[in-house]
């Protein structure tokens, strides 16, 4: 099953490998993962979403624990959550296309953030279903370039 | 009062109670070595490669339960290390490994002797540092023995860049230390204490499973009580040699691949298995879906990643033993319940003597070749048992463990985890060091042996009296075992024709040399070698014949052992 962890490690070097080390020597895969500086600046945060077994996931859970420059590790599954990814994508704006890009980037909230003669860069945010839809609709209009940020998760409420 | 960072680093070892440290110098820490000169705190010994300090340092920790120190330079000094943290990471064991590194500013240029070795090892330590400060020197120094010697301890790197050691700043050791993401839990919860005994008291067929975490928590006289209140019976892992007596009759001896007989049928026929700091190593358990079919397990560690790794566990209970096998000694003590209990599970004991008497470890003895178990037993003959052993690897290390009865925690040294032939000796140098008037004897092979051979200058040069017993069958026996087993006899690579004359061999270094070629002359020679003044070579011609029984082949259920 998928996870979504949130991760409080301390704002060091080398606290990014540590963790994706431990990934990667224990075979745990990672789907996504991204990481900055919290409100408290010797603190980073980093949500991490990866997949596995229940006994998996609590070994990770587990080993992440054990590091010892991580603080506190928190397992967003099954807790209400706001999902969020922001993506950037370049898009093919031809005279023919435009119009399209132009109606996708209304529907979705989107925005353009960069114009070229024959290319937008379109800045999205959303869930991850959001940013599936949105890219599955502009591939016909025709993608060059996309960058994600990788998905961040927070609880709701208290 | 300012002082440079090698003052700084010098005076925290020895404000920590730091007396010994292994170590080999270089351009990166002359600054150190230059103030170890001026110091009479800090006992520093030369050793002759950088694995052999890392490996005293493990031995010396093993045998005294404190932390072992080893310090070299970067680079290639620093590489050397990485087999001996990883020996000393696989079985928890506390040191500390200080590294010289290149200049700050010129780290990541592939400047001369630069290795980053911070990330070399971040896989194989409890945690490490890049020191880039001297004002942080002193609280990182003491940071480093905390992390090693608390919770499950393990091995600690920190990498010292040479300005560091340089620059001067103020001497600032914290009385305290805490590290914010390190809270290690030493209370068992008292609810699952109390549901464990409950299960426990049910079952009729227990068995204590013991291993290394007992003796890492100094907790072997609790964990002998506890069994005796309820006369369970008991087996440990290699790591747990020692953890409980060798002689005791509860003991099973060890138990997994090359286990006994006894000690892996009681634990695939028990109900309950009550794991105390062990791991459930593959070695252990077998096939893992036909380990002890019918147990409920209870697992008490302090690590919660050891719990529910590779079995599911019924009641865990995160905690030191120390802490728990006291909670659980208070639950039963005196009570007309444990006094009905041992009389419960006598049956149990039973079935568990017949199994021993059926199958004891055992081997042919014959009157030409000499037998290397019957060289275990002599040893333990003439020791009467109160050496320290250490073992290098392979079936000189099975046989060590088989056929030597250990009654007391840390005085059976062995790498259990990595199996790093290599070890036994610098080890066995270590504990000598902390123990200086005991009897220290290396258990080896002679492959094993000529990895670290060159710690014999070491020893003669500290006049540390440890002896070496070469278990010399001319072949790598362990590895040609599973040849012999599995590969039809195809013996590649696994002899060793080329070996020295260990007898001249030590003389050459300065050290003592025996030889022992016919059975009757194995006693008269091992009393001769430890009887020697300095340290001492024994080589005993052993029969390259001999295997290791009881053997579970790898893959298959602790029941489907090969026997003698
Ligand atoms: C050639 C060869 C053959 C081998 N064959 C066998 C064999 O037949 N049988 C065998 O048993 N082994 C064998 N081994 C060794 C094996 O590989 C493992 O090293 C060993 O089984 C692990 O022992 P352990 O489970 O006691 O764990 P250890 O590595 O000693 O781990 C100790 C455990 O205790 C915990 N702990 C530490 N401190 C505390 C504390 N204060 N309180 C509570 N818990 C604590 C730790 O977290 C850890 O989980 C062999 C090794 C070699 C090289
Ligand atoms: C550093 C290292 N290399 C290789 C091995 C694999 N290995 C395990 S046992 C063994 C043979 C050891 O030979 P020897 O020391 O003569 O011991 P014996 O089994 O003959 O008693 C080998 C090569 C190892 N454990 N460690
Ligand atoms: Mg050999």
């Amino acid at each position: 099953m998928r996870h979504t962890i949130s991760v409080f490690v301390e704002n060091e070097f080398g606290v990014l490998s540590r963790v994706s080390g431990l990934f990667s020597g224990r075979g745990f895969n990672i789907e996504s993962l991204s990481v900055a500086e919290t409100m408290d600046e010797s603190v980073s945060r980093m949500t991490i979403v990866t997949s596995g077994n229940d006994q998996i996931i609590e070994q990770i859970l587990k080993q992440l624990n054990k590091l010892i420059s991580v603080i506190k590790v928190v397992d967003l599954t099954g807790v209400e959550t706001v999902d969020r990814e922001l993506v950037l994508v370049k898009v093919n704006a031809d005279p023919e296309t435009k119009a399209e890009v132009l109606r996708l980037v209304d529907i979705f909230r989107a925005k353009i953030v960069d114009v070229a003669p024959r290319c937008y860069t379109v800045e999205m945010t959303g869930d991850e279903a959001k940013v599936k839809a949105f890219l599955q609709l502009l591939r016909p209009v025709g993608i060059k370039e996309v960058v994600r940020t990788g998905l961040v998760s927070i609880a709701r409420g208290m | 009062m300012k002082m440079n960072g090698a003052e700084i680093f010098v005076k925290a070892l020895g404000d920590l109670g730091v007396d010994v440290v292994f170590g080999y110098p270089g351009g990166a820490v002359l600054h150190i070595y230059d103030e170890l000169f001026k110091n009479t705190k800090v006992r520093h010994y030369l050793t002759r490669h950088e694995q052999g300090a890392v490996h005293m340092a493990d031995g010396y920790a093993r045998a005294s339960g404190r932390t072992g120190v080893a310090l070299v330079t970067s680079g290639p000094g620093a590489t050397n290390t990485v087999t001996g943290i990883a020996t000393a990471y696989m079985d928890s064991i506390p040191i500390v490994v200080f590294t010289g590194q290149v200049p700050t500013l010129m780290i990541g240029n592939d400047a001369f002797q630069e290795a980053d070795i911070v990330g070399i090892t971040r896989p194989c330590t409890k945690h490490n540092y890049l020191v880039k400060e001297t004002k942080d020197l002193a609280r990182i120094v003491k940071e480093a023995f905390f992390l090693a010697s608390t919770g499950r301890p393990g091995p600690v790197l920190v990498d010292i860049p040479k300005d560091v050691l340089m620059n001067s700043a103020e001497y600032l050791l914290p009385k305290e230390v805490s590290v914010r993401g390190y809270h290690p839990n030493y209370e068992g919860h008292p609810k699952q204490v109390e549901s464990a005994i409950r299960l426990l008291m049910e079952k009729e067929r227990p068995v204590l499973y013991v291993g290394g975490g007992i003796i890492l928590s100094s907790a072997a006289s609790l964990l002998t009580e506890f069994a005796r209140i309820l006369g369970i019976p008991v087996t440990t892992t290699l790591m747990g040699m020692g953890a409980y007596p060798g002689t005791d009759p509860l003991n099973m001896g060890m138990l997994g691949m090359h286990g006994t007989y006894h000690a892996n049928m009681a634990i695939s026929h028990s109900d309950l298995i009550l794991a105390l700091g062990a791991r459930f190593d593959d070695r252990v358990t077998g096939k893992i879906d036909e380990f002890a079919p019918h147990a409920k397990i209870i697992h008490v560690d302090i690590d919660p990643t050891s719990i529910q790794k590779n079995v599911p566990v019924d009641i865990p209970i995160v905690g030191d033993l120390k802490d728990v096998l006291k909670k659980m000694i208070k639950l039963v003590k005196g009570t007309k319940e444990a006094a009905q209990y041992r009389e419960k599970i006598a049956p149990w004991r039973e079935q568990i003597g017949k199994w021993a008497r059926t199958h004891p470890l055992s081997y042919k003895k014959s009157a030409g070749k000499i037998k290397p178990q019957y060289v275990v037993e002599k040893i333990y003959e003439i020791t009467k048992g109160d050496a320290i052993i250490a073992t290098e690897v392979g079936q000189n290390q099975m046989w060590a463990a088989q056929f030597y009865k250990y009654d007391r925690p840390r005085t059976f040294l062995s790498s259990g985890g990595l199996g790093t032939m290599g070890y036994g000796f610098p080890a066995a140098i270590g504990a000598q060091v902390a123990n200086p008037g005991k009897l220290v004897v290396d258990i080896a092979g002679d492959g094993s042996i000529q990895m670290n051979i060159q710690e014999l200058a070491t020893a003669v040069q500290y006049r540390l009296p440890v002896k070496v017993v070469i278990l010399n069958n001319g072949v790598l026996g362990m590895v040609r075992q599973w040849q012999e087993l599995f590969f039809q006899g195809k013996y590649s690579q696994t002899c060793l024709p080329q070996i020295p004359d260990f007898v001249k061999l030590a003389e050459a270094y300065g050290a003592a040399g025996f030889r022992a070629t016919r059975t009757e002359e194995v006693a008269g020679v091992l009393k001769k070698g430890f009887a020697a003044k300095g340290p001492a070579f024994i080589d005993i011609v052993c029969d390259p014949n001999e295997m290791v029984y009881p053997m579970v082949p790898a893959g298959a259920p602790l029941t489907k052992m090969l026997l003698v």
